[in-house]
């Protein structure tokens, strides 16, 4: 997995609440049993003038040339809250996002996040309006600058810290193949296994 | 040290406690179906890694069928065919339980496994599919996860998590006729909003919950997830022992006793201290509906559409009117339907098709509205046409299906057409979920029911009342 140390990157803001992962990526979107060819399908409902269609709506922020090469995302309440579809992340990682910025995140669309090497970040409400004003001033020159390992994002030459679990932080700095880190662990998986067997026979 | 019932299943399940955030928990039970499942499988197969304990997952193909009675593997959706092909092709190389398009047993997976005993108390139940908190209404832990995460599940038996809060939601009085489970929930996320629960595990408990029948609990505790729970829980009963008696997959012969015990045990102890406790009162509960974009835009049918509590809430209000075509202040009763829809994993046992049909029973659906019911199992529908509700269903003028999701989203095939106002028993009245534009008010099989005869959102307690004296 690709691994997260440090980022800099163009931040758009999507400064709204609840975006649900059908907003992310609309079902119509996920049209083969793969990964792969769904970041065209990113916000489609949204990007797009039609359902279905591919002419740009050049309102929505993605396709404002001034928000080119976005890596960051910053957003409201309750990002990626919905489906458990992963194709959410799927598509945001061909698209080129690197990392989310919310106030808080679904969960299992943070924790699909965090299997696919895209970090949610979580920062309060106010600072995220703050940066967002401040990047939308000239968003090329106003990057961020997010460090996971220090756990601060540098935007406007203050530093907003915040936190992270660290298992999490510890998968997306090593870029951790978590099956491959769980299956160390094996012998005991299988004790516990066989216990359950012999503690609850009907389960088994 | 007393325990919530949440804090029970965690430490059976607890293989290893990390420290770093992360707890190793043990999975009983994988259900995948053909939208998601598919892609876990595939994958899992491209890694060259094996299932472990094949013989506990359990495989359904409910998404992207089509629900018409003749339905083959080719659908509506364009490429549906191949995430059924691969599922199927999948599932038989790991060697699965599948509950394929042509079996009996087949339905929607939130709908089937409770209905095969498949998932039962005190056991962990996971799927790819953020509904698979409906399960909790069991006493099992059972929550939403992604692919990934699905074969991390199939390949180890076991996933990290990082444990949630508890919370406690104390449903306490008698609900009036014509309320039901699905006007709690959507009362409580609209009190508390759709993030209300984020980061904890929700118990569901009180006298409103004791009284509701085990597919009232599932309604109940499909919505925990549009509430951001972790997931939702309601503490087994004789009823829960009751319904799981003599189900396929249910414990039989000399283990029943065994099983019925260790389920008893699995209550909140009296003095466990929960992270956070509400309390609602069902009393003076009315049927409730959405008039927005979330599910917390809810309020009851006798209210009208609000306004924000602050200034910083008047985009989003602005930009939900704006698609669903209301203005502020409207009056949500009488607003006129085009579509009513009786389906999902929410709302389509049969206790919920029973109830619809008693209002509907010799009445018609409205002029011009188009009003479909789709079946949560295909065992469901074999009981409602037993019962002859199908008969009641179709008098009235309603589309009669073989079960599926169906219109509960959109996939790209079926749906109800830009701008349709559709009043549904879904769950997610998120943007273009039902279709591209269509506008999709929630509320319980009751509420639709008489919204689909009156061609316009009515509150059902009228029809009700008539008909229970
Ligand atoms: S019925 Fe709707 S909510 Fe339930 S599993 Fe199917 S698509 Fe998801």
């Amino acid at each position: 997995m690709e691994k997260f140390e440090r980022h800099r990157g163009v931040a758009a803001p999507i400064l709204r609440p609840n975006v649900d992962t059908d907003a992310i990526i609309p079902s119509r979107e996920m049209k083969r049993v793969s990964k792969l060819g769904l970041g065209e399908g990113l916000f489609a409902g949204w990007r797009y003038r039609e359902i279905g269609g591919r002419a740009v709506n050049p309102d929505f922020v993605l396709n404002q040339p001034a928000y080119a090469n976005t890596s960051i995302l910053l957003s409201g309440p309750n990002f990626g809250c919905g489906s458990s579809r992963e194709h959410a992340v799927w598509a945001l990682k061909e698209f080129g996002i690197r990392a989310v910025i919310a106030p808080g995140f679904g969960a299992i669309f943070a924790n699909n996040c965090i299997r696919n090497g895209l970090l949610p970040l979580v920062l309060a409400e106010q600072d995220i309006a703050a940066v967002a004003a401040w990047v939308a001033q000239a968003p090329q020159d106003h990057q961020l600058l997010i460090d996971l390992p220090g756990q601060d994002v540098e935007a406007d030459g203050v530093r907003y810290s915040f936190e992270i679990e660290a298992g999490a932080k510890r998968m997306l700095v090593e870029g951790l193949d978590a099956i491959a880190l769980t299956q160390t662990h094996w012998p005991l998986i299988e004790r516990f296994h066989a216990g359950r067997k012999e503690k609850y026979p009907w389960v088994y | 040290m007393a325990a919530t019932l949440f804090e029970k299943l965690w430490r059976e399940h607890l293989v290893e406690s990390s420290g770093d955030g992360e707890d190793l928990i043990y999975i009983d039970r994988i259900f995948l179906h053909e939208r998601t499942g598919s892609i876990a499988l595939s994958s899992l197969q491209a890694d060259g890694r094996k299932v472990f304990c094949p013989e506990h997952v359990f495989c359904v193909m409910d998404h992207i069928v089509d629900t018409y009675p003749d339905r083959t593997d080719n659908t509506t959706m364009p490429s549906g065919r191949d995430f059924i092909v691969a599922t199927r092709e999948g599932a038989r190389q790991a060697g699965l339980t599948l509950f394929d398009l042509d079996d009996p047993r087949q339905g929607i997976v939130h709908v089937v496994s409770p209905e095969q005993g498949i998932v039962q108390p005190g056991l962990t139940l996971v799927c790819p599919d953020s509904h698979t908190c409906t399960q909790g209404a069991l006493g099992a832990l059972a929550w939403g996860i992604g692919s990934s995460e699905a074969e991390h599940a199939l390949v180890t038996k076991t996933l990290r998590v990082k444990r949630p809060r508890t919370m406690r939601v104390r449903f306490e009085g008698q609900l009036a006729p014509g309320v039901s489970a699905k006007d709690m929930i959507l009362h409580l996320i609209g009190r508390y909003g759709a993030a209300g629960a984020a980061g904890y595990a929700v118990e569901f408990a009180g006298s409103a919950v004791d009284g509701l029948g085990i597919e009232g609990r599932m309604t109940l505790c499909n919505m925990a997830v549009e509430f951001s729970a972790f997931t939702g829980l309601v503490a087994p009963d004789e009823k829960t022992i009751e319904y799981l008696r003599g189900r396929p997959f249910a414990p039989g012969g000399e283990h029943w006793a065994r099983a019925e015990a260790y389920w008893r045990t699995l209550v909140s102890d009296p003095d466990a201290v929960f992270d956070r406790e509400l309390l609602v009162d069902c009393s003076t509960l009315e049927p409730q509906v959405t008039w927005g974009t979330s599910p917390q835009h809810s309020v009851a049918i006798t209210e009208s559409v609000p306004s924000p509590r602050d200034d910083a809430g008047r985009p989003e209000l602005e930009r939900a009117l704006a698609y669903i075509g209301l203005a502020e202040g409207a009056r949500l009763e009488g607003t006129a339907i085009d579509c009513a829809f009786i389906g999902s994993c929410t709302n389509a046992r049969i206790t919920d098709l029973r109830l619809a049909a008693e209002i509907l029973r010799g009445r018609k659906v409205a002029a011009g509205v188009r009003a479909i019911c789709v079946p949560g199992s295909m065992r469901v529908k074999a009981q409602a046409e037993v019962e002859g509700l199908d008969k009641v269903f179709t008098d009235a003028g309603f589309e009669w299906r073989a079960s599926g999701c169906s219109m509960c989203f959109y996939a790209g095939g079926e749906h109800f057409g830009e701008r349709q106002r559709v009043i549904s028993t879904t769950n997610r009245n998120f943007e273009s979920r039902q279709g591209p534009q269509t506008r999709t008010h929630l509320a319980s099989p009751a509420t639709v029911a008489a919204s689909a005869i009156a061609g316009a959102i009515a509150d059902p307690r009228k029809h009700l009342q008539r008909s229970i004296t």
